[in-house]
């Protein structure tokens, strides 16, 4: 399967992947705390050897992983939120933007890019879960909503990969839109026949799972991701006892109907790209 | 009838004619001038109370317990001509999502919208107007049916979210949300959306896409609760004003920030001072906008829909 061969050159670690460690060249796994080396965890595609768990990560590290040779355009890359409410509660909302787009030299919780999926070519837009919370507020939507503009126009696959907190709150409804938005291009891939592939990774929660995330022809999830639409806490609180064993994952979602299925980070290219083959429009 | 805390000198002024007109009844006393004065006060009273109310209040006035609910609606605007139709077709009946056919001035609408209820026992029957997957899926399925005979919807919204309990989670409440909010984008038929009372979030946006979303004078409409907002943003409960004033909720910012299409008035002092006249209203509201939306093409109806939500938006 010479096209699932990893191109060292294009992987690039990301500077808070390093941070933590003191030394930046360890990894120590959140989940079973065991320590390997950051080469050996990106070369890994960011999953711990020992326990199989999937490191959150950003578009950055999720392009290189599926982008051929890691080669992409990034689409309106300088979009940026425009503070429609000039929102302020115990911060000003665009201070909290400036120290977030700092922290993660990042310009918002998405990141859209056009290249080549195995030959197909694809559009691919990814969350970035530490631009506050990977919550979802006008760009996100917007980038979308363009991203899907592209495909629909040169009649390309579009692959979302989600993962965020939900609405971004300081941005009100104009975040609430944003799911009628992404939603209403959806369903215009649908009436094209254009392929629209939901990857839900951890987390995927509240309106992004109550929009884009949950309307692939295929819904596919990486393995123990936390994926629903209230969160857990809230689903607690509300029924007053103690969730239930592996409530709200990958694998319950999987058993209730609302996966495909579920694959591991290193076979995700393999998957995307064998369903494209499948659904792939026949020239006549 | 019960009052708000901004509502008490309206209250005191109220109790004080109810007494002068005891004081007269018993006492064979004359008190018309008294009483004339105190309603000449509850008038300039109400009117500066209701003139300028803050977000919070107009939440307050949102939820009041008088207010009335979707069915009460639905049943004046037809006066009594309506069908309702029940259940999802997979799981059960959802008592929070009521629907069917009515008729609307000689023309048959399709009616879908949360419902509350109206005392303790069918407020826990209604599930406080939150509806789980089954009443997403049953108001689709309705939907389904207007196409299929060519009738339009109107949909009322009033909820303060989806439930977020275990089983809607087990039966997919997000995915049932965002079905609806692609089915409607692209429903054959017009959608008119109304905001009748609280517009919270996804659980209100899952019946909301639609050619003319309006909201009624004092409801709201956002991403989360003022409540909610205050204990995430703030992490207590005690910001729910400041959180009401900075979430923009209010038909008016609604409006302004071009999220949605129009305001309806209320009656002064909301819906519930005067319900006959606030359905009268509405009614009136929905037939002026089905006239306009039933002559446009249904292709180009669909692409205005789109185009709207596409505008909704801020970047730079
Ligand atoms: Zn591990």
């Amino acid at each position: 399967m010479g096209w699932f061969k990893r191109d060292k050159e294009g992987i690039t670690t990301s500077t808070e992947e390093k941070k933590e460690t003191p030394e930046g060249l360890w990894h120590k796994c959140p989940k079973c705390k065991v320590i390997s080396s950051i080469e050996d965890h990106v070369n890994n595609y960011y999953v711990c050897g020992n326990c199989g768990h999937h490191n959150r990560i950003n578009a950055r590290e999720y392009f290189s992983i599926l982008f051929d040779n890691g080669k992409y355009k990034e689409l309106d890359k300088g979009l940026k939120s425009g503070d429609p409410l000039n929102f302020t509660d115990t911060k000003k909302y665009k201070d909290r933007y400036a120290d977030a787009v700092k922290k993660t030299k990042i310009n918002e919780a998405i990141t859209t890019g056009t290249g080549k999926l195995d030959g197909h070519e694809v559009v691919i837009a990814c969350m970035n879960f530490n631009f506050i919370g990977g919550s979802m507020g006008s760009v996100v939507g917007e980038k979308i909503a363009r991203g899907l503009d592209l495909a629909l126009k040169k009649e390309l696959p579009f692959i979302m990969i989600s993962k965020s907190g939900g609405a971004r709150m300081m941005e009100a409804a104009f975040s609430l839109m944003q799911m009628a938005k992404t939603s209403a291009k959806i369903a215009l891939m649908r009436e094209n026949g254009l392929p629209y592939i939901s990857v839900l990774t951890d987390p995927t929660t509240g309106g992004v799972t109550a929009s884009f995330a949950m309307l692939g022809d295929i819904n596919i999830a990486e393995p123990g991701a936390l994926i629903g639409f209230a969160g857990p806490r809230v689903v607690k609180e509300t029924i007053g006892k103690d969730l239930p064993e592996g409530f709200q994952t990958s694998e319950f979602l999987l058993e209730h109907g609302f996966l495909d299925f579920i694959v591991e980070r290193k076979n995700m290219k393999s998957k995307l790209s064998q369903f494209l083959r499948m659904v792939k429009k026949s020239k006549s | 009838m019960d009052y708000l805390d901004f509502e008490k000198p309206i209250q005191e002024l109220e109790e004080q004619v109810a007494k002068a007109r005891l004081i007269a009844e018993e006492s064979n006393v004359d008190m018309t001038k008294t009483i004339k004065e105190l309603e000449r006060q509850i008038k300039t009273t109400r009117k500066k109370t209701y003139e300028d109310l803050t977000s919070w209040q107009r939440v307050q006035l949102s939820r009041h317990p008088q207010r009335p609910y979707t069915l009460a609606y639905i049943k004046s605007m037809t006066g009594g001509d309506f069908l309702e139709l029940h259940g999802d077709r997979q799981v059960r009946d959802d008592k929070a999502m009521v629907g069917g056919w009515g008729m609307l001035d000689g023309q048959s609408v399709m009616f879908i919208g949360q419902q509350k209820g109206v005392n303790t026992k069918m407020r826990q029957f209604r599930n406080f107007g939150m509806s789980n997957p089954e009443g997403y899926r049953k108001a689709l399925r309705l939907m389904k049916m207007a196409e299929k005979f060519n009738r339009p919807v109107v949909t009322l919204i009033d909820t303060p979210g989806a439930f977020p309990g275990l089983e809607a989670e087990e039966r997919g409440q997000g995915e049932a949300i965002a079905r609806n909010l692609m089915e409607m984008a692209v429903l054959k038929v017009p959608i008119i959306c109304i905001v009748i009372g609280e517009g919270a979030s996804g659980g209100a946006l899952g019946i909301g896409v639609g050619d003319k979303v309006l909201m009624l004078e004092n409801t709201w409409y956002s991403v989360i609760s003022p409540e909610s907002c205050s204990s995430i943003l703030w992490r207590n409960w005690d910001h729910k004003e400041e959180a009401a004033e900075a979430l923009k909720l209010t038909a008016k910012d609604m409006l302004s920030n071009k999220l949605i299409d129009g305001i309806i008035p209320e009656p002064l002092g909301g819906a519930h001072h005067d319900p006959e006249g606030m359905f009268k209203t509405v009614k009136t509201e929905i037939l002026k906008q089905l006239d306009k939306l039933q002559t446009k093409d249904p292709q180009k109806r669909i692409e205005a829909r789109i185009k709207k939500f596409s505008d909704m938006g801020s970047y730079a």
